[in-house]
C-alpha cells in the first residue's frame, strides 16, 4: 500500500493522477480463515483492524452483504462524545473518543475528526440535575465535561433561542473534546488498513447460515459458498437477531428504524454539535454547510430503513423552536437506518451460547462514536476471550440484573 | 404512513393516534418458574424480519389495547384483532398465509 501524503499528491500530480492504486482489494473468498467478521461497517472493520494491529491475527475475512459502510455507518449523524453516566460506558466511549483523536494518523486516512465540542441542552430541572450528576461522574471517570450556564450556551451557539416557547434552556452538559468525523471515511480508512495487512474485505457476500458442530462454530454459508473459520465475530447491528437465529439462539434485541435528515448547504452558522433531548432534536453543521439533523426512532419494530413520517415533523418542530433561523431552511434528504436496541439501551460485546462465536451489537442509536473503542475491545475479546473494556457488556447481564442503564442518563438521543 | 383500524371502537387512524406496546401473546410464568422463563419474558423479544404480532393501544382514541399482525419489512398490516386471546385468530393467520406462505412466529404458523 502506498502511503497518502502531501508528497504523494505532488508525485501523482506529475503523472496526471493515473498512478493512484485502489484503496482496498476485492478478493475472492478463501476456503478457511482464522477469524471471520460478519459485517463490514465501522465496528466490524475496526474489530478486524485491531485484531491485526494489536493481536497479530491477519488471516481474517470481513464479509459484507451490501457495500462497505453502507448500513448504519453511512447513515448516522457522525456525533462523537463520551459523556456517559455509567463507568463501563464511559470507559469504552472514552477509549473510542481518544482513539479518534489520532485515527487519521494511525490509518493514514483522513477521517476528518473535528473535536468542535458537543453540547447537550438541559431544558427541565430534571435534566439539569441529571447532567450535573453526569458531569460529576465524568470527573471521577477522567472524562472532561462540564455543566455550563445559559449565557455560555448562547456564547457558543449564537443562533440558539434560550427562552424556547415550551422549554427554556437552563444550562448544558458540555464536552469540548467531543465532535464529529466523516463517517464514510472511518469505514474506508479501516478497510484500507485491513486490506493492507492482508485481510480480505469481501463485499456482496451475504451470510445465509452459520454452521456449528457440537455447539462449536465451524463456519458460515454464504451466497458465494461455504467458508470455514476458527472464530466468528458477528457485527451486524440491526440484523443481529437475524444472524443469531441462524446459529440457534435468541438475543434480547429489537430492531427499529432511526432516521436523520440534512438541509440544503448554508454558510457557517454553528460550529458545535447541539443535542436537545427534551424537545428531541439534534443538529450540527457539516463541512459542506448542510445542517445534519438527527430524528427519532420508530415506535414499533421494523426493517425498512426509511422511518415513520411523523417523526420528521416532531424533529423539525423541536429544531425550529430551539433554532428559529432553521424555519426557512429546505430539507434535502431524509433516510433511516435499522438500529438494534437492547433492554437497557447499552451494547452487547459478548461470547454467545455457541463456542467461538462472538457478538458485538446493541449499539442502538449511538454506535458511530464508539467505533474505535468497540473494535479495540471486541478484537481483544475475540483474540483472548477476555477484555476489560467489554467484560460488563455480556449477554448474561440481563439474566443477572447487572444493567448498564444509560437510557435514564442520556435521554432519548443516545 | 402506518394506518391501523382499532377493533375496539372501529376507528381507522394513522400512526400518531396509536402507541406501540411491543410483542403480543407474551407468556407469563407463575410461581415456581425458572429464571430462564423470567429472563425470556422480560428481554428475549421476538424480532422477526417479516411477519410480526404486536400489541398496540389506541392512545389518542378509545384508549383500549388491541393486537395487530404486521410485516416489519413491507409495513403491510394484515389485520387487527382483540387482545382478549392467547393466539392470533384463524382468520388473521389465513390472511398472513395468503401473503407470506410458510411463515412462522414462535409456535404459531
Amino acid at each position: 500500500m502506498k502511503r497518502y501524503s502531501a508528497f504523494a499528491v505532488a508525485r501523482e500530480a506529475l503523472g496526471n493522477h493515473m498512478g493512484w492504486e485502489r484503496a482496498w482489494a476485492s478478493p475472492e473468498p478463501k476456503k478457511k480463515y482464522d477469524v471471520i467478521i460478519i459485517g463490514a461497517g465501522g465496528h466490524g472493520l475496526a474489530t478486524a483492524y485491531y485484531l491485526g494491529k494489536n493481536h497479530g491475527i491477519t488471516n481474517v475475512a470481513i464479509l459484507e452483504k451490501g457495500w462497505l459502510g453502507g448500513g448504519n455507518t453511512g447513515r448516522n449523524t457522525t456525533i462523537i462524545r463520551s459523556n456517559y453516566l455509567q463507568d463501563p460506558s464511559a470507559a469504552i466511549y472514552e477509549k473510542a473518543r481518544s482513539l479518534y483523536e489520532t485515527l487519521s494518523q494511525d490509518l493514514n486516512y483522513n477521517v476528518m475528526f473535528s473535536p468542535r465540542g458537543v453540547m447537550m441542552l438541559a431544558q427541565t430541572q430534571h435534566e439539569v440535575r441529571g447532567y450535573e450528576r453526569t458531569a460529576h461522574a465524568n470527573a471521577l471517570q477522567g472524562v472532561k465535561t462540564e455543566f455550563i450556564t445559559p449565557a455560555r450556551v448562547k456564547e457558543l451557539v449564537p443562533i440558539i433561542n434560550l427562552d424556547g416557547p415550551r422549554y427554556p434552556v437552563l444550562g448544558a452538559l458540555w464536552q469540548a473534546r467531543g465532535g464529529t468525523a466523516r463517517h464514510d471515511a472511518v469505514a474506508w480508512g479501516y478497510a484500507r488498513a485491513c486490506s493492507a495487512m492482508g485481510m480480505d474485505v469481501i463485499q456482496k457476500c451475504e451470510v445465509t447460515g452459520v454452521r456449528t458442530v457440537d455447539g462449536k462454530v465451524q463456519g458460515v454459508t454464504t451466497n458465494r459458498g461455504d467458508i470455514d473459520c476458527e472464530k466468528l465475530g458477528v457485527v451486524v447491528a440491526g440484523h443481529s437477531g437475524h444472524v443469531a437465529d441462524m446459529a440457534g439462539f435468541r438475543l434480547p434485541i429489537e430492531s427499529v428504524t432511526l432516521q436523520a435528515l440534512v438541509s440544503e448547504p448554508i454558510k457557517p452558522c454553528m460550529d458545535v454539535v447541539v443535542m436537545a433531548n427534551t424537545v428531541h432534536g439534534y443538529m450540527s453543521q457539516s463541512d459542506k454547510g448542510e445542517m445534519v439533523i438527527g430524528g427519532g426512532t420508530d415506535g414499533s419494530n421494523n426493517y425498512t430503513q426509511r422511518g415513520s413520517f411523523h417523526h420528521i415533523e416532531e424533529t423539525v418542530r423541536a429544531l425550529v423552536e430551539t433554532f428559529p433561523m432553521v424555519s426557512r431552511l429546505k430539507m434535502l434528504r431524509q433516510w433511516g437506518g435499522i438500529v438494534d436496541i437492547t433492554g437497557d439501551r447499552s451494547p452487547m460485546l459478548s461470547k454467545t451460547p455457541v463456542e467461538n462465536m462472538f457478538i458485538n451489537c446493541g449499539w442502538g442509536t449511538g454506535g458511530f462514536k464508539a467505533i474505535p473503542g468497540s473494535g479495540w475491545g471486541f478484537a481483544e475479546l475475540v483474540a483472548k476471550g477476555y477484555s476489560p473494556l467489554t467484560e460488563e457488556f455480556g449477554i448474561d447481564r440481563f439474566k443477572e440484573g447487572r444493567f448498564i442503564d444509560e437510557s435514564g442518563a442520556a435521554g432519548v438521543a443516545h | 404512513m402506518l394506518i391501523l383500524e382499532c377493533p375496539c371502537c372501529g376507528v381507522v387512524g394513522e400512526e400518531t393516534e396509536f402507541a406501540g406496546g411491543g410483542e403480543a401473546h407474551l407468556k407469563r410464568f407463575g410461581p415456581g418458574s425458572s429464571e430462564e422463563n423470567f429472563h425470556d419474558y422480560l428481554f428475549a423479544k421476538e424480532n422477526p424480519k417479516g411477519v410480526h404480532f404486536e400489541r398496540w393501544r389506541h392512545a389518542n382514541g378509545c384508549g383500549k389495547w388491541f393486537h395487530a399482525a404486521r410485516n416489519t419489512v413491507t409495513l403491510e398490516v394484515y389485520g387487527t384483532y382483540s387482545a382478549q386471546t392467547y393466539e392470533p385468530p384463524q382468520e388473521i393467520k389465513d390472511k398472513v398465509s395468503a401473503k407470506v406462505p410458510g411463515w412462522s412466529w414462535r409456535e404459531f404458523a
